[in-house]
């Protein structure tokens, strides 16, 4: 019944759509990429199925862009931020997996022996266990996007203002952590990692299976979005984007619920950044750097803001587009992607997916 | 494409300084409830000496104003005659430089922010009708709806077929029947107007302030909004700003006007003794 945002999310298409993107990366990329042998043509092979995982870990950032900038108005220019800390949280735990097996065979990851550090910092203890290391994941980008976001809607710092911050913020945690005292890496931050609660990191049914949890994370992150923009609560973030006084004039505060879904957006970035480093196998600095999360708004945008699924689409396509540019012509990826984004804004100011929907109902309304 | 760069809707007066930054904004849950609404003596809002000063310049200058339960008042007054800062007083979107707001017996207006203003019972209309756009005209409703406002209640929020019910009422006495379904970008000015005051109905306010309700209307419409108000005036309060004169006389036949000049009262009475008064007529005519 109710037509202008719930309607489209999503019709049996869509739901049929998913269905089968679920059987495709659970069930028919493990057998292609483990079962049929790598000389058939049907072989997919490693390289493949890494990519297409660190694709969708992008589309689950994106999806996460979207709850924030899409529904909320929020446009965040800063979530590269919390990316790079779930990654940093997953590659501690990485890194002390390897155990003696790294360049110095000793206790210490290899970055901290070079640094002559005799003991771990405090910060590290307990990142030996996996299960300390998720909930890192979790708390530290979450707890920081609570207290940032608490601040910043408090004093109601929005549109421009608010991105410029974000960006600020990315770019100091960027700062931090190039320093080799952070204790992070510095710059080439954590890398050769070994192995995963005692798996091969490198062995191709490792990546199946993180491929799988990808997967899966990205589903649920589809579906938790679906039920949280269907909810009345994703009609008052709407409502806070279009007219943000009438909402508080109309008795709802909108602190908690700008800080509800900006912690998410983050945390759900942080599972990203998590899923991402064990299969790309490296965290570093970079990822927190305003062009990356300037990045991220790109895919949101070109996909079509507000419409969930698009945003995955959007990840998608650019991720896809850059992969083969960046090899065809490694110096004008950057050049491209702001031609992509100005065409965008253009002539799809909301994106392939809300393009196609208003084509899809011109046709309804014709018929 | 500008959603990224939106501000807030029209926030006159409020950024000369006295933001409402300053307020209580946490996360607790707004304390008063309309319910508990002290009118003993029959006055449902008292101003008492307000002074609002934006760097020197007095918007509001020692304006004293009551307001019974059930009256339909009209405020007139020229432009700057701080109608619009009176009402931003009210609501809590600006402080007062000096003087007390009271809300029935009890309520101190100066120590609420807006939203637990809007759930003691005080609602307002904007100059500007501002409505959900993007959202139908049904879920406009369904959001202003008085409830438990919270995060996690709204998240699970189920609507029941008692509050559908109460939302099909106020469609129907907004005359929006047929439109629950569209978009509220897509209704007419005036359409947009009823919405809008459908929806401070909807948090079932005692105190409706509305601000040019009238304005861009055309006559039919302006006409009907008068019997809505005239309707509603009673079993709510309303308070009508408005510079629409034969709209005036439409609601006010029997009733109080007060008008307003520099920030304070120039006159109050019926229309006619506020029409007749000299200085009304020099305010109005010039000197």
């Amino acid at each position: 019944m109710n037509k202008t945002l719930t309607a489209r999310l999503f019709g049996p298409k869509a739901w049929a759509a998913l269905l089968v993107f679920a059987a495709v990366t659970l069930v028919m990329v493990p057998v292609l990429n483990l079962a049929v042998p790598a000389d058939s043509a049907f072989h997919l092979s490693t390289y493949w199925v890494t990519l297409i995982g660190k694709i969708m870990c992008y589309a689950i950032v994106a999806l996460a862009m979207d709850l924030v900038w899409g529904y909320t108005g929020i446009l965040s220019l800063g979530h590269g931020i919390f990316f790079a800390l779930g990654g940093y949280g997953m590659g501690m735990y990485l890194m002390r997996a390897i155990g003696r097996e790294g360049n110095y065979q000793s206790d210490l990851p290899d970055f901290m022996v070079f640094l002559n550090w005799k003991t771990l910092p405090w910060y590290w203890q307990g990142t030996e266990h996996f299960l300390w290391a998720l909930a890192l994941v979790v708390l530290v980008p979450g707890l920081l996007a609570f207290v940032f976001g608490y601040f910043a809607f408090r004093s109601r710092i929005k549109g421009v203002y608010f991105s410029i911050i974000t960006q600020a913020l990315t770019y100091a945690a960027m700062l931090l952590f190039f320093r080799n005292e952070t204790g992070f890496g510095g710059n080439n931050g954590f890398t050769d990692f070994k192995r995963i609660l005692g798996f091969a990191i490198t062995a191709p049914e490792t990546r199946v299976v993180l491929f799988g949890l990808t997967a899966t994370a990205l589903m649920g992150a589809l579906l938790l979005g679906r039920f949280i923009v269907t909810s009345k609560l994703g009609r008052v973030l709407a409502a806070i984007r279009d007219a943000e006084s009438r909402v508080m004039f109309s008795g709802y505060n909108p602190l908690p619920y700008k800080l509800f879904i900006w912690t998410l957006s983050a945390v759900l970035c942080a599972i990203a950044g998590a899923l991402y480093v064990p299969q790309v196998g490296i965290i570093n600095p970079g990822e927190m750097s305003p062009a990356n999360s300037i990045e991220i708004a790109i895919w949101t945008a070109v996909g079509g803001r507000g419409t969930l699924i698009g945003p995955l689409i959007g990840a998608g396509l650019i991720n896809g587009v850059k992969s083969w540019f960046t090899v065809a012509f490694p110096e004008y990826w950057l050049y491209f992607l702001g031609l992509i984004f100005i065409l965008v804004t253009l002539w799809l100011p909301r994106g392939v997916v809300g393009q196609l929907q208003s084509w899809f109902s011109k046709k309804e309304k014709r018929a | 494409m500008n959603a990224a760069v939106r501000t807030d809707a029209p926030r006159q007066g409020a950024s000369l300084g006295t933001s409402s930054t300053e307020r209580a904004v946490g996360l607790e849950r707004p304390i008063e409830d309309s319910r508990q609404l002290d009118t003993r003596h029959g006055v449902i809002l008292y101003l008492e000496d307000i002074t609002v000063s934006f760097d020197g310049f007095k918007a509001i200058n020692h304006l004293n104003l009551a307001i019974d339960r059930g009256e339909l008042r009209a405020i007139i007054g020229p432009n700057g005659a701080g109608k619009t800062t009176m009402m931003d007083v009210i609501t809590g979107k600006t402080r007062p430089t000096a003087g007390r707001a009271f809300f029935g017996q009890t309520i101190d207006l100066a120590r609420l922010n807006e939203a637990q203003i809007a759930h003691a019972g005080i609602g307002r209309k904007f100059q500007k009708p501002t409505v959900f756009e993007e959202l139908t005209v049904f879920e406009n409703l369904e959001l202003a709806m008085k409830t438990d406002k919270r995060v996690w209640a709204s998240l699970f929020f189920r609507l029941t077929g008692e509050a559908r019910a109460r939302i099909e009422a106020r469609l129907e006495l907004i005359g929006l029947k047929e439109h629950a379904q569209r978009a509220a970008g897509l209704l007419s000015h005036g359409q947009k107007q009823w919405l809008e005051i459908g929806m401070l109905l909807m948090q079932e306010p005692q105190l409706l302030l509305l601000d040019e309700p009238a304005a861009g209307m055309t006559d039919e419409e302006t006409e009907r909004s008068g019997e809505l108000f005239l309707t509603l005036a009673g079993e709510y309060t309303l308070v009508v700003v408005e510079h629409d004169m034969d709209f005036i006389k439409q609601i006010s036949a029997g009733r109080r006007v007060t008008c307003l000049h520099e920030g304070s009262v120039l006159a109050e009475g019926s229309l006619e003794q506020v029409q007749n008064n000299e200085r009304v007529i020099e305010v109005y005519l010039g000197r």
